[in-house]
């Protein structure tokens, strides 16, 4: 790969910040190196013929700008990715939610909504899922389309029947979907609960009080000045006694808001908030 | 910015599947002054036994070993290894950023991903180090560490129990040297440092 087909770095640092002015979407407090090798991934993806083109393209196409940030934000996830986390919440988050009349969830970042219907599986074995409320929200409006329909690739379910059986699962669990050419789409009754929406962790608001939010694998591409914005919007989102889970490589414990949380036993990554 | 602390005087980044670490970890110690280096090790390898690898290399160099974290300053004296389904990338201030997304070559982490990071983060400052493997990950990596100026030590095919990986940078990369594992330390201090 030669230098000619790469954007450098005061490439990158203008054309966000063109981003910023023309459309609102505030890159800034990105970790650089991956946010970096995602732009060059779309730029030779894209087979600009130099950065100035890619440029325009970006500021005046509003269409491939929806493209530009589904690119350069990853969305890669999995239904029950990291087994021992969802049998932490079966055994030890669920119980206590258990009690509450109305059960809210948010999943931030969502991406294209594995973890969500994930989650509606763990809530239905539970008996739990007639009183929730699933909210699922993330930046892009392109994979919250994919996790409204609800079909997903049908490769993907063998590895996602073992991670469901790793996390206690004990139906088939080919029973949540029904198969169709190369697609899985999963039970309607999963969605029925799910709120949908788009929402930015960077400019947007908390938007209403919640007793398990989930956020994994996205504060990692936040340098630390936004994590700790992003914790803290998480912190004025959860009722007292709530739960707050991270993805594995993910920690609290170096944020203002720690002091205020205790890890569960168990080692995954769940805080649960103080009284 | 991480915090204003000691920079490693040089960065050693190794990239492997798992069966080719214990060459080159027996030489490590052997070169001079590795206690200001940072080392970095990219293995592919299957996603369990974490502690397990840390505890491995703890016994075979006075480097402090640790599984790399995200946002943790890269200092002098450590060796980092990569999470086990992360990508490992390194920031121009000495800190390292995880990365969830596709795989690269069929492996996350993905040697590329951490040799064209550090490239570009550590300049000619970087020694990478690519060992035996069966697919074609690492070498794309190694021609960015050489457009910025760092060096690339290929262990020879011959001697690595798979030579897919040495043998696509060689075939690809002009690499500065390729050393069976055990000559690699060697080299360095006579070369590398003055």
């Amino acid at each position: 790969m030669s230098n000619r087909n790469e954007v450098t770095d005061d490439e990158m640092e203008s054309l966000l910040n063109e981003v910023l002015e023309i459309y609102g979407y505030d890159f800034s407090d990105y970790s650089r190196a991956s946010l970096k090798r995602r732009i060059n991934r779309l730029f030779q993806n894209d087979h600009f013929s130099g950065f100035a083109e890619f440029n325009q393209r970006v500021k005046n196409d509003h269409r491939y700008f929806a493209r530009f940030v589904e690119e350069i934000t990853v969305n890669v996830t999995e239904m029950f990715r990291d087994p021992p986390f969802y049998l932490a919440l079966r055994e030890k988050v669920l119980p206590v939610l258990s009690t509450h009349p109305l059960i809210r969830i948010w999943h931030a970042g969502c991406s294209t909504g594995e973890e969500v219907y994930s989650m509606a599986i763990l809530l239905q074995e539970a008996g739990l899922l007639h009183k929730s409320l699933l909210y699922a929200t993330d930046i892009n409006p392109g994979v919250l389309d994919i996790l409204r329909k609800g079909i997903f690739p049908l490769r993907a379910m063998k590895q996602y029947s073992e991670n469901y059986i790793q996390s206690g699962g004990k139906q088939d669990f080919s029973k949540y979907y029904t198969a169709k050419y190369e697609w899985a789409k999963f039970d309607e009754d999963l969605a029925e609960k799910m709120i949908v929406s788009t929402h930015n962790l960077v400019s947007d608001r908390s938007f209403n009080a919640f007793q398990l939010i989930l956020c994994r694998n996205v504060l990692i591409y936040f340098d630390k000045q936004l994590q700790e914005k992003a914790l803290r919007l998480f912190d004025e989102s959860l009722e007292s006694l709530g739960f707050l889970a991270l993805g594995a490589r993910e920690n609290l414990k170096f944020s203002s808001i720690a002091p205020s949380y205790q890890q569960l036993e168990n080692k995954e990554r769940i805080w649960r908030k103080k009284a | 910015m991480a915090q204003e602390s000691i920079k490693p005087s040089r960065v050693i980044i190794i990239g492997g599947s798992a069966g080719s670490l214990n060459g080159v970890l027996s030489v490590l110690p052997e070169i001079a002054g590795i206690v200001s280096f940072a080392v970095i090790i990219v293995l592919h390898r299957k996603p369990a036994g974490e502690n397990i690898l840390v505890n491995l290399l703890a016994a075979k160099t006075r480097l402090t070993v640790k599984e790399a974290e995200e946002k943790e300053p890269i200092l002098p004296g450590h060796m980092y290894i990569a999470p086990a389904d992360y990508h490992l990338l390194v920031e121009k201030d000495y800190s390292f950023s995880l990365d969830v997304s596709e795989k690269v070559h069929y492996s996350r982490p993905s040697i590329d991903v951490t040799f064209e990071s550090a490239a570009e983060a550590f300049g000619p400052k970087a020694i990478a180090i690519l060992l035996s493997g069966a697919n074609i990950d690492g070498a794309a990596g190694m021609q960015k560490i050489k457009e910025c100026g760092g060096v690339c030590i290929v262990q020879e095919p011959g001697s690595a129990e798979v030579g897919v990986m040495p043998q696509q940078a060689i075939d690809t990369v002009a690499v500065d040297k390729i050393l069976p594992t055990e000559k690699m330390a060697a080299w360095i201090n006579e070369n590398l440092l003055i």
